[in-house]
């Protein structure tokens, strides 16, 4: 398992992997939200939780196919399927490395993204802890719902308009927890439900998305 | 003489219901007075509800929208349940009936969310000034649509029927549980904001002591809903045990 | 005959009109495709007895 895990993460880093892509888009969105809304700072400094981790949410659609598509198309995943590693493993490995090479490098950048749009360093503390905490369910997800829509031809589409319903939760918790920092409130609960969200995936996820790779692979 | 041992037991003549041959035959001879019923109830809550109900102080008479809106938001709800009771019993029973009756259920659910989605900011309108605000049962309602759109796109998507069975049952066993943590993430995103803040359309006309005027009619009204939404789905369940058998044919057509 | 709705009446009629325009579009929908499925399967039955 460490071992797909580690491949995952070589691939993606590789040229062509996509690695730098979901931090671009990231930026990209960013700078494109004060075009769009105006210079105000302080209208900036409010939207800029909610924009920062829909932002990290969007960037992280972007690689989800990868996560199962590469290796369906070769039939690398059949020959996973006929190891000895249960598919659940393989979903486990493959959603950590979308993680550790989307959601991850997205909760780190965002306070450094969140100068632009005028936030606060207590505040970009926060979000980077919020989005540490969030980040993982969106892998989780997404990889779920790529796990669904494997063998739907060009199913991208399809994969966003599934995974993101399914992703309100954490955003509402995240944004919230932030924005509730930014304001000098308690945010301790947010966090604790974001948490929770995320550790809730990890436990019945692996099941739900092994079932959907078997029935995929048959 | 007779191989087969008698169903005896009562789980053992429960299912032999869900058999598709026999599913269409109890379907059959109930649809005329099921879809009978709720073309009564539902004509004779609404026009209750609409021509013989005084209006409310504080609402006017957008309170009339409520013999829409609230059986509507149930069977919402009711239909995402059938959902999800269909897929675990076909992910564990491979029922085809269950599966296909989830599936004629979707639609009929997901206009149902509209309905509510639609009449909630309608009657929201003259107390909010807006069309729409971020209420927690409302924004829920939203949720579901987005809910109900992916289960019936994934099994347009699937070309085979039981993978995309298969599929679509595990999305709506998760969705559920989402489902649920959206409510109250809603519930809490939007609490946190304002403590105490209004009440939603239907908690307030539940909560100022719903006198008999209002509620006979809405219970009326709910029944037409909930007949109507049973009638659709028997006739969209018996569509699809059609369909099921015509593919097999057409199959059968194609070898031959 | 009609209610006096006062200034909602535009709001009222309109959520009855919707929601009775669209309960009355799945119906017919869900009825047609009925129809239709079982006059195929109809006729694929005939033509395969045959």
């Amino acid at each position: 398992m460490i071992q797909l895990f580690l491949r995952d993460i070589g691939l993606s880093v590789r040229s062509g992997g996509g690695f730098g892509l979901a931090l671009i888009f990231f930026l990209i969105v960013v700078t494109l939200i004060p075009f769009a809304l105006g210079p105000d700072q302080a209208a900036l400094a409010v939207i800029a939780p909610g924009v920062l981790w829909l932002g990290a949410l969007l960037a992280c659609l972007l690689s989800l196919d990868r996560i199962f598509g590469l290796d369906f198309e070769d039939g690398t995943l059949d020959l996973l399927a006929t190891s000895p590693l249960p598919l659940e493993s393989v979903y486990v490995a493959k959603a950590s490395a979308h993680w550790l090479t989307t959601g991850l490098p997205l909760s780190l950048a965002a306070p450094v993204l969140g100068v632009l749009l005028n936030l606060d360093y207590e505040t970009g503390k926060i979000l980077c802890l919020s989005l540490l905490l969030g980040t993982p369910a969106l892998s989780l997800i997404g990889a779920f719902g790529a796990s669904l829509t494997l063998g739907v031809k060009r199913g991208g589409l399809l994969l966003s308009l599934l995974v993101l319903p399914l992703y309100v939760p954490s955003l509402i918790f995240g944004a919230q927890a932030v924005r509730l920092a930014g304001q000098a409130l308690d945010y301790d609960v947010a966090l604790v439900l974001l948490s929770a969200i995320s550790l809730g995936a990890a436990a019945i996820l692996p099941f739900a998305s092994g079932a959907a790779l078997r029935i995929n692979l048959r | 003489m007779n191989s087969t041992p008698i169903a005896s037991t009562l789980s053992d003549r429960f299912w032999r219901l869900a058999n598709p041959k026999i599913f269409m035959g109890w379907s059959s001879k109930l649809l005329p007075w099921i879809a009978a019923a709720a073309l009564a109830s539902l004509c004779s809550g609404l026009i209750w509800g609409y021509f013989f109900t005084p209006d409310d102080m504080r609402q006017g008479s957008t309170v009339k929208i409520i013999y829409l809106h609230v059986p509507a938001a149930l069977m919402a709800i009711n239909g995402y349940l059938l959902m999800f009771v269909g897929a675990l019993v076909w992910l564990i029973r491979r029922q085809h009936v269950s599966v296909l009756a989830a599936k004629a259920a979707a639609p009929v659910g997901m206009v149902m969310t509209l309905i509510a989605l639609a009449t909630g900011a309608i009657w929201g309108q003259p107390m909010w000034g807006t069309y729409w605000v971020w209420d927690p049962r409302l924004t829920s309602f939203l949720i579901l649509f987005l809910f109900y759109v992916g289960y019936i796109a994934l099994w347009a998507a699937i070309e085979d029927e039981d993978t995309a069975a298969d599929l679509t049952s595990v999305l709506a066993i998760v969705g559920a549980v989402f489902a649920m943590l959206s409510r109250y993430a809603v519930l809490f995103w939007n609490q946190g904001l304002h403590q105490g803040t209004t009440v939603t359309m239907a908690d307030g006309a539940k909560q100022e002591n719903i006198s008999d005027v209002f509620f006979q009619p809405l219970l009326l009204s709910m029944a037409g809903f909930g007949l109507l939404f049973l009638t659709l789905l028997l006739i969209g369940t018996r569509t699809e045990v059609r369909a099921r058998r015509l593919k097999v044919l057409q199959a059968r057509e194609r070898i031959e | 005959m009609m209610p006096d709705l006062g200034k909602y009446a535009l709001e009222v009629n309109g959520s009855y009109v919707l929601s009775l325009m669209v309960l009355g579009v799945i119906t017919g929908l869900y009825v047609k495709r009925s129809r239709a499925v079982r006059r195929a399967l109809a006729e694929l039955e005939a033509a395969q007895d045959a």
